[in-house]
């Protein structure tokens, strides 16, 4: 043993760590608390209305009626799906005309490319439900708790009763919040008066109570206990969104072309002769900012282009006299521009390239126009958007409230009878679109010599007879239609069925055929 | 040797892999992202307790909601059958006429018909009713013992020529070449003369003997014109169907050895009312003959 130990080289000492050991990773990250403070201004305002407007829409549009005679519904919007049928004010959509909805929701992609090729995520700033409904639970939360610094303390403060009364109150109307959000939900699917008292008497189906409760669930843990984490890590828009930005989308930006440097003691700076940037690192642009980030440190997956930040930052630079927009809506295109001429070749921003003069910027910046919003992207865009839009609306108004639908008997395709003539059976379906019975004729055409009799009666009907189909409603009749044999001149004929209105002008038809085996041909 | 590399713009560890020179950042995952496992992994717990779940050598656990997907349908058949009790009592109460002009009750019939005639109609008489030689179809307007609604109903309940049940319809046409009732010659004659009745190429000559032949041996069942008689379920023989064929071949057999189609009784086997509504199924296919004023 010694002898190995004598000639043993000396052991390497390598330069290794354990980079997965339990001290270098955290796995996993707790959700840091974020207390937006209240902004005000233009973006801020803007966003009231929208609220205002998407949240009036949520709310009030399953009580909207309208009338459509006492066969039909007479709730405004209203997807019922016992009876498969989707009504849109003056619009009834049947299963089978599913293709406006398809047609809309091709609308909503490119409306998106357009908006978002346009003004970024504006979707997710301004009128995406998450994003509507935390602003509304943080109003909520302002209200009993007061603005960011109070909230802040709040949170740290021991549990006391008044902290216990307030985050009560908070819980408890962020709770009434969603009930009322899921219970709108289920308005859009029944009579909205008449569930209403179902729900509350208890008498409503049990589903709709369970998709109350489900919707109250996700509103509320999504509204008020998840937040920023919902855009961050549970959806996929902002992935796809930011694969739509080019360089002339209008995103929000910090200017650091002309913030920087930052400095907090401006004026102590500027009479030390020292050049700084017109960001006074207030940190007001983050407290604001819903998401939790700093704008400052550029484009981030995080940033919903809420605009607050803008807002915040707008009121500080009014304070201080310099110009507004020291973050503000611009296009990647300008921004490179603008920090050109900020640095001119040099890796630092130099400010007193962009005030020459000392005082206001300089003239040869960059200013957002509207050549970022009309280009040939969005024009592009627009016009498909349009196209649609306009294709669906003439589809929509030139589109049959009758239809007919021919099913030719298949076993057996023809029946020989005791006279020798030979019978064909079809199932007709004919298609009442309109909450209204009406009656109709049904014709055969180009077989000269046949007559037609219904299923259950065996009163020869000729070739036409009439009937009525009830109010929106799929009528179907089983039809037998009959030729002599020496009228038979080919084993398969061609022939029409027309249905057409009685005292009205519309008319729908259906080629079929008439059949009959080779042996009975010429006889 | 791995060395903890860190991503200069964010300041995150990165987890070595490399795609195009672009770095995964080791960005760690949401604790609630955790808990939101956790809270699966409960959750399946708890429902693997509460439905059967766990594959045994026989069988399942069973759960202790004791919820069973069979017992799901039982009492969902049990809910459809309640609902149709209704309508079922009264088309039990119903004579087959008032089922007929009953539009509910007769919509009902007709699909309930259709669902038993594809169990226990469709071997003989075909998926379409279209039948086959030596079975009627029922689509057509020929009935071999009647094709009112009381009529048939009559046929389905108590079948045709049956030892089970005595009220089954019976009757038999004699083998006149087998029993050598007839000479060859003669039912060759009568044969052509059948052909002739119903219109269809035949020898002119055989037709005096021909005549002769049906009216001393055919005739007191199938009439002196051959129009058939719908009491002793002689069929027209002056029509365009045939229900063993009407070649000049198949004719001669017929006569010489005759074939007779047997049915079952239906009505005790599938109750008053499946038979009710077979009866106006079968009536409905379209040679359905109105019922004789009474």
């Amino acid at each position: 043993m010694t002898a190995m130990t004598d000639h043993a080289a000396p052991v390497e000492t390598i330069d290794a760590e354990a980079v997965n050991s339990k001290d270098n990773r955290e796995l996993y990250a707790a959700r840091k608390k974020v207390f937006p403070k209240r902004a005000s201004g233009w973006f801020r305002g803007l966003k009231w209305w929208i609220m205002a407007v998407t949240l009036g829409i949520y709310y009030i549009t399953p009580w909207l009626r309208w009338d459509r005679g006492v066969y039909a519904p007479d709730q405004a919007v209203l997807i019922d799906l016992a009876n498969r049928r989707f009504y849109f004010f003056f619009i009834e959509i049947w299963p089978q005309e599913f293709y406006y909805v398809a047609g809309l929701l091709v609308m909503a992609g490119i409306g998106l490319f357009l908006v978002t090729s346009t003004v970024g995520r504006a979707w997710c700033g301004y009128t995406c439900p998450q994003t509507v409904w935390v602003d509304l639970f943080v109003v909520v939360e302002r209200f009993f708790e007061g603005d960011r610094n109070a909230r802040i303390k709040l949170d740290a403060a021991p549990w006391t009763s008044n902290k216990i009364i307030k985050r009560t109150m908070v819980h408890t109307s962020w709770l009434l919040i969603a009930i009322a959000t899921g219970g709108a939900w289920i308005f859009y699917f029944a009579d909205a008066p008449t569930l209403f008292l179902d729900l509350v008497t208890g008498n409503a189906a049990s589903i709709a109570y369970a998709t109350v409760a489900v919707l109250t669930f996700t509103t509320y843990v999504f509204g008020g206990l998840m937040r920023e984490q919902v855009c961050t890590y549970m959806c996929p828009w902002p992935r796809i969104q930011a694969a739509m930005l080019d360089e002339d989308s209008l995103t929000v930006t910090y200017n650091d072309w002309r913030g920087e440097t930052r400095s907090r003691h401006a004026k102590k700076a500027v009479a030390e002769g020292k050049l700084v940037g017109d960001c006074v690192d207030c940190n007001a642009c983050v407290a604001v900012c819903p998401m939790g980030i700093d704008i400052r440190d550029g484009q981030q997956l995080e940033c919903i282009t809420c605009a607050l930040c803008i807002d915040a930052c707008d009121t500080v630079m009014d304070k201080i006299g310099k110009e507004r927009g020291l973050i503000s809506y611009a296009t990647l295109r300008d921004y490179n521009v603008n920090m050109a001429i900020a640095t001119a070749g040099s890796e630092t921003v130099q400010p007193d390239l962009v005030r020459p003069d000392k005082s206001g910027l300089s003239p040869s910046l960059a200013q957002t126009t509207w050549r970022s919003i009309v280009r040939p992207r969005t024009i592009a865009y627009t016009a498909i958007w349009g196209s649609i839009g306009l294709a669906l609306l003439i589809a929509l108004s030139l589109r049959d409230r009758l239809d007919i639908n021919v099913l030719h008997d298949r076993n057996p395709v023809f029946v020989l009878l005791s006279d020798g003539s030979i019978r064909n059976g079809f199932e007709i379906k004919i298609l009442n679109m309109i909450p209204q019975p009406r009656t109709f004729r049904i014709e055969l055409q180009g077989l000269q010599s046949a007559t037609m009799s219904v299923a259950g009666s065996n009163e020869n009907l000729g070739q036409s007879f009439d009937i009525e189909v009830p109010s929106d409603k799929l009528l179907a009749t089983k039809v037998f239609v009959r030729m002599p044999r020496d009228q038979i001149t080919a084993t398969n004929q061609s022939f029409r069925f027309t249905v057409s209105e009685i005292g009205g002008l519309e008319q729908a038809s259906y080629d079929a055929r008439f059949e009959a085996p080779e042996e009975v041909i010429g006889k | 040797m791995t060395v903890k590399e860190t991503d200069e713009l964010s300041g995150t560890e990165t987890t070595g892999h490399e795609w195009d020179g672009i770095k995964e950042l080791n960005s760690p995952l949401p604790r609630w992202w955790l808990w939101t496992f956790y809270a699966t992994v409960v959750f399946a717990i708890g429902y693997s307790l509460y439905y059967p779940a766990i594959p045994l050598i026989k069988g399942a656990t069973a759960g202790i909601s004791g919820y069973s997907s069979r017992a799901e349908v039982a009492k969902d058949i049990a809910m459809a059958a309640e609902a149709q009790s209704g309508i079922i009592e009264r088309t039990r109460n119903s004579t087959i006429d008032q089922i007929a002009t009953d539009d509910e009750l007769r919509r009902f019939a007709v699909s309930a018909g259709k669902s038993a005639f594809k169990v226990y109609c469709v071997q003989c008489h075909g998926s379409g009713a279209q039948g086959a030689p030596g079975y009627p179809n029922l689509n057509d307007d020929e009935w071999i013992w009647g094709g009112d609604l009381e009529t048939i109903h009559i046929s389905i309940s108590h079948g045709i020529r049956n030892d089970q049940d005595d009220d089954a319809r019976l009757s038999e046409m004699p083998a006149f070449g087998v029993d050598e009732l007839l000479e060859r010659s003669e039912i060759a004659a009568a044969a052509n003369y059948v052909l002739k009745l119903s219109g269809q190429e035949h020898d002119a000559a055989l037709l005096g003997e021909g005549e002769t032949v049906f009216a001393d041996n055919c005739a007191a069942c199938h009439g002196e014109a051959g129009k058939g008689d719908r009491e002793q379920g002689a069929p027209d023989l002056t029509d365009a169907i045939w229900l063993y064929g009407s070649t000049p071949e198949l004719i001669l057999t017929q006569i010489n050895r005759p074939k007779h189609g047997v049915m079952p009784p239906w009505l005790e086997r599938l109750g008053d009312v499946t038979v009710k509504q077979l009866a106006v199924y079968v009536h409905g296919l379209g040679g359905g003959e109105d019922s004789e004023p009474e």
